[in-house]
This record gives structure tokens, sequence and C-alpha cells, in this order.
């Protein structure tokens, strides 16, 4: 066990299970850099360095930079999968999912269904999501509630470093395609992750803090302000249940059910937008499951249904925040 | 070469005003009083120049990431530019699109884009658009080599030779699709071939001359003007900084960077052009240079003094924000 950064882990993952499995490959733009250049290939490894030292290690056959070409990419890599490899594609923004999303949704998602069992698609679509540093309405978004809402695709959104490494060995060993989405924002946070290879499961979510006042539901980087608000409120007496998700699809309903069943009050905290947003699916999940155990309504803090804008004083103001969150929960407490 | 003295002073004008607005940004960058990704568009402003010059403000355009320089090209305010960038109130977007979100439709920029690809399928309907309303103006699509592999640059393509309408496709070829070379990511190396495949005619010309880029254009634009149908240009070009601020440009060979500010500066170029020709005294176009600092600073300086756009901007513009 050591300290690593969120980034280190998923690019420690990528190593360890590419070594082990050589049907694992990686693909993407500038996954390596410099391909065609003077100054040589391994130019960058990744924009935020994700795949930095694979080529070098596996050559190739296994770490292709490609074209500027998402649905190229996407299609690749469900055609290898239909074909026995377990590829890693790489979008390098969540935004520019738009160009591939036919090669998601009605391709790789769903494959095993329709062919009635017969393919498996294992493969894992790698991509930065989330604001926080100015990069504008279309570098800037998240996207993981709707691709929940398709069927046959699973989505991870990991918080920590160490989830981030074993989500993605699960994602990489599974049998289904998965959109494996990194906030950007959390690239450089620091956590204890073993060195040796683990998983961590689909589906499984994880109780970061115990209490018994409030449940806060929180997803991607909102994980880490509902941990910073539920320390802060403890010290007044006020504890919460934090529950991060950890996937959105599939999602550990039971988990947050039975901690709603303790608190009798919700607070949850999405980065998307909030119609169809996670933080909607929750709440109907609970409302629909438990409502008789609620005792205030249940709270969204959530950005406003608009773009995200450039300048930093609106982009921030645009996000859910630790006092956002504290108001949320002083509310619900209130029972409004 | 039948452009008058005010047209090629325009014309240095602008590329000096785009080269500086970038080298100062850069400086600015560097010290951290920039937010968001910036891609520079320094040493390719004769494309953009070359381009816009045969351009009216009826005329459209549509522009890619690195969008500094096709906007200033087509008439953008240059200030307002600057406090767009610095996410300030005033900005030509009001802050809220930034760098790589520059419009000015007043001008006929329709705007810059932050995805690879997403400009030229606009530029057709926009070219549809200007067709059916009986005018005889054209739209261009600029992009770069690394554009020319998405799939929606092949169907725009396609669907204007298809339409037969008056959409111009420019590829600024840089050599570079972000961090990964020309020669590795475009197979067949040849992106005039690919479009005259299409059923379209293709002229390359040389990026860092004015001129080339100039006539070109002209020939591409009379040709739309008059219902002939869509054409590609290619220019040859290099861009003397990284994909984005922040790049740290290892594919680069040594000195690249330098040889070609040595060899392909396309202001340089310029001058060497009209002094040789006798067409623009040195004098002149210190007097120019002079204007363009003078400019350049203001904009600086206005932008850092502006405000912060008021907190309920980022409520506006938008149907319903719940």
């Amino acid at each position: 066990m050591s300290v690593k950064s969120y980034r280190d882990a998923i690019n420690e993952c990528l190593a360890q299970e590419m070594e082990r499995d050589e049907s694992v490959i990686v693909l993407g733009e500038d996954v390596v850099g410099g391909s065609g250049s003077k100054g040589g290939k391994e130019a960058i490894g990744g924009v935020f360095s994700l795949t930095a030292g694979l080529w070098g290690k596996f050559g190739d056959n296994r770490v292709m930079d490609t074209p500027i070409s998402e649905s190229a990419i996407v299609g690749a890599a469900a055609g290898a999968a239909l074909a026995g490899m377990r590829p890693v594609a790489e979008i390098m923004f969540t935004d520019f999912m738009g160009l591939c999303l036919d090669q998601i949704y009605n391709q790789a998602a769903k494959f095993k269904y329709m062919f009635g069992g017969k393919a498996k698609t294992p493969m894992v679509i790698r991509t930065t999501h989330g604001a926080g540093m100015s990069a504008a309405a279309q570098h800037s978004q998240v996207n993981y509630s709707w691709l929940t809402n398709i069927p046959g695709l699973k989505c991870a959104v990991p918080s920590t470093p160490y989830d981030a490494k074993g989500l993605l060995a699960s994602a990489i060993r599974g049998e289904d395609p998965v959109v494996f989405c990194e906030h950007k924002m959390l690239y450089m946070s620091q956590g204890e992750v073993p060195d040796e290879p683990y998983t961590v499961p689909f589906g499984k979510g994880n109780l970061t803090r115990q209490g018994k006042d409030v449940t806060i539901v929180g997803f991607a980087r909102m994980v880490t302000l509902a941990n910073e608000v539920a320390d802060k409120l403890a010290g007044e007496g006020i504890t919460c249940d934090v529950i991060d998700p950890r996937t959105t699809s599939p999602f550990d309903e039971e988990l947050v059910l039975e901690s709603v069943e303790e608190t009798g009050r919700l607070v949850i905290v999405d980065e998307s937008t909030p119609r169809c947003s996670m933080a909607s699916d929750v709440a109907g999940i609970v409302s629909s499951q438990a409502f008789e155990f609620l005792d205030a309504p249940i709270k969204m803090v959530t950005p406003p249904h608009t773009p995200i804008p450039f300048a930093p004083s609106l982009e921030w103001t645009y996000l859910p925040s630790a006092d956002k969150i504290e108001t949320a929960v002083r509310e619900t407490l209130e029972g409004r | 070469m039948q452009l008058s003295r005010e047209q090629l002073e325009q014309a240095y004008r602008r590329m000096k005003i785009i080269r500086e607005f970038e080298e100062r940004l850069h400086v600015e960058i560097g010290k951290g009083e920039i937010p968001g990704f910036t891609h520079l568009y320094a040493g390719q402003e004769a494309c953009a120049v070359g381009v816009c010059e045969n351009l009216t403000d009826e005329d459209l355009i549509v522009s890619t990431h690195r969008g500094h320089g096709h906007c200033i090209a087509k008439g953008c305010d240059v200030k307002g530019m600057m406090k767009e960038i610095y996410g300030k109130a005033g900005g030509i977007c009001g802050g809220k699109g930034g760098s790589m979100h520059i419009a000015d439709l007043d001008v006929g920029m329709l705007g810059a884009n932050g995805i690879v690809g997403g400009g030229p399928p606009l530029a057709v309907g926009a070219a549809i658009a200007t067709r059916n309303q009986g005018k005889e103006r054209v739209t261009l699509a600029f992009g770069g080599d690394g554009s020319c592999n998405q799939g929606t640059v092949f169907e725009a393509m396609n669907l204007a030779v298809v339409l037969k309408v008056p959409t111009i496709f420019v590829f600024e070829n840089n050599g570079y699709s972000e961090h990964t070379a020309f020669e590795y990511a475009v197979g067949s190396g040849d992106i005039a071939a690919r479009s005259e495949a299409f059923g379209m005619p293709a002229i390359k010309a040389d990026g860092a001359d004015f001129f080339s880029v100039y006539d070109a254009t002209k020939q591409a634009v009379e040709r739309a003007r008059k219902g002939e149908g869509p054409a590609t240009l290619e220019f040859a070009i290099c861009r003397f900084y990284g994909h984005v601020e922040g790049d740290p440009q290892n594919y680069r060979g040594p000195d690249e960077v330098k040889n070609l500010r040595e060899t392909m500066d396309c202001l340089k170029n310029f001058r060497t052009r009209v002094g040789e020709a006798k067409l623009l005294d040195a004098g002149r176009l210190d007097e120019i240079d002079e204007e363009v600092m003078t400019l350049i600073e203001e904009a600086v300086t206005e932008a850092r003094e502006a405000p912060p756009p008021a907190p309920d901007a980022l409520y506006t513009d938008v149907y319903n924000a719940y």
C-alpha cells in the first residue's frame, strides 16, 4: 500500500491489466502522442498523461494513437471486443462523446442482448469529465446521467484513487461495455492505493461517512464536497451518512434505501444538470420505495439547467459547493 | 495582384494584431492571468487574413478551437475578444464562451468551436440559408489537418457537393493533430485529394504566404458566388506554439520552432514581398506595428480592469434555467 494520485492509480491499473491479459489493448487520440513526429513517440501519453509509458512497455500493436476520429475509435473498440479483445478506448473529453454516440448506444451497448446473449462486448471507454478548470461549455460537462439511461451500458464515476484503480480493473475484466468517467479535478488527488492489482465491484456503493441525521448521496467529485460538509457538521453534533455509489449503472439502491430508512432525510449532490439527472433518478428511487421513511422533502443540489459558463466566477456559481450542500442539509433538518 | 494600398495595409494590420494578440496571451497565460484552455494561432496569420480579405461582413465563417485569428481576420472587436478570454463582463460573449467559443454574428463570425469537426456541417447549413435567401454570400469552414479525419467533415463535404451550396472548406495544415503528426494521422497524406474525391475542386497553397492564400481563396470564392458549388483549400502552415498553452511539445524536432520562426514567418514574408514590389514602405509598416502594440496594451489593460460578469448572467441566454 502506498499513497498515489488518482491519475497514477489509473495509469498503474492500465499497465497491470495489460501485463495480466494480452487481449487488453489501448487506443485513442494522443494516448501515445508524437506518432509520426520528429520528436518521436511517447510525446505525451494522453493529454492528462493517463496512458504515459504504456507504449514503451507494450508496443504498437497494443497501444495505438488514432487520428481525431471519435466514432471510429469507439466503433473499433466495439468491433475488437466482439472479436475477442478487451479494448480500452480513450475519448479525450466526455464532451466529445456526441461524435461517437451511435457506436456506444446503438452498437456496443446492445450487442449482448440483441444477439441473444451470443456476443460479449468487454470494452471500456475511459474519458475525463467535470467542471472546475474554466474549460467552458464543450470541455467541462458530465454525462453519466444520460449514459445511465442506456440499457446494456455500465458507467463508473470513481471519486478516489483507490476506487479508480479497482473499478477500472473490474471494468476491463468484465463482459459489458463500460464508460469510465475520470474527474479532471481529481487527477492530482491523493489516497492509499495497493500496489498489487485488485478489483472494486460495480454496483456496490461506499459509505464514506456514517451518521444518523441525514443521508447525503454524492457522485464523483461531489463525494469529496459531501465528506467535507459531513465532517464540518459533525462538530455541531449533526451526523450524516455519506454514500458514494461509485457506479451509476449498476446502481446500489440497497445502500441508499437502508441509509434513508435510518436517517429519514436525503440530500443528493450531482454535478449533472437537474432534469433527468442522477439526482432526480435517486430521488425517484427513494420516493417510490421508501416514501414512508422520509421525514422531509428530498433535496437535490445540482447546477442550474444551463450550459457551463467560461468565466471562473460564473463557473463556481454554477457548480454545487460545500456551502450549498450544507444549506440543503440544514433545510432538510428543518423539514423544508 | 489587385489589392489596393489600403487593402494591403489592412491585411498587414490584421495579421500583426493576430500575432501580437497571441504573443501577449502567451505571456499573460504564463503569469496565470488567463483561465481555461487557450490554443494560440501565432504562425498561421496569413491563412486567416488571406482568406478573410476576400470576404465581406455578409459572408460567413465557422471556426475552430484555435479561432482567435479567424475572429480578428473577420473583424471581431479585439478588446471584446480580450475581455472574453479573461472571462470578464464586456467580453464579446459576455464572458460565458471563453477562448474556444468566440462568436460575433454581426460580422459573419458564426463561432469558434471546441469540437474538432463541429464546424463544417454548420457551414453547409449556413450556405443553404444564404442560397435560399438569394444572396451571393459564401460560408467558409476553417479546420486544421486534424479535423480532416472526422466523419462529420466527410459528411459535410459530400452534402455540400450534393446540394451544390457555396461552402468552402479551409484546411490549415499545421502538421499536427494536437500532439500527433499529420504524416501519421492522415493516411493518404493529401487532404486536397480527398476533397476532390468528393466531387469538388481543391487548391493547395502556401499558408505562410498571404498572397498565395489570397489568390487561392479568390478563385474558390468567385466560383461559389456564381453558384458553382463548394471547394476545398489546403494551406501548408505551421504553428509557433503548442496545441494548447502548457503543451510540452515533446513531438517537435530540435530547434523546430526556432527554424519555423526564421523560415515560415508570414509577417516577415509579407514585409519582404510588399517591400520588394514597392507596394508599402517599411516606415508605414512600422507605424502600423506601433498602433497594434498600443491596441494590444489597451486591450489587456481594459480586460484586467473589467469586472467579472454579473452573477445573474449564469441564468440568462437559456430558455429556462430551472
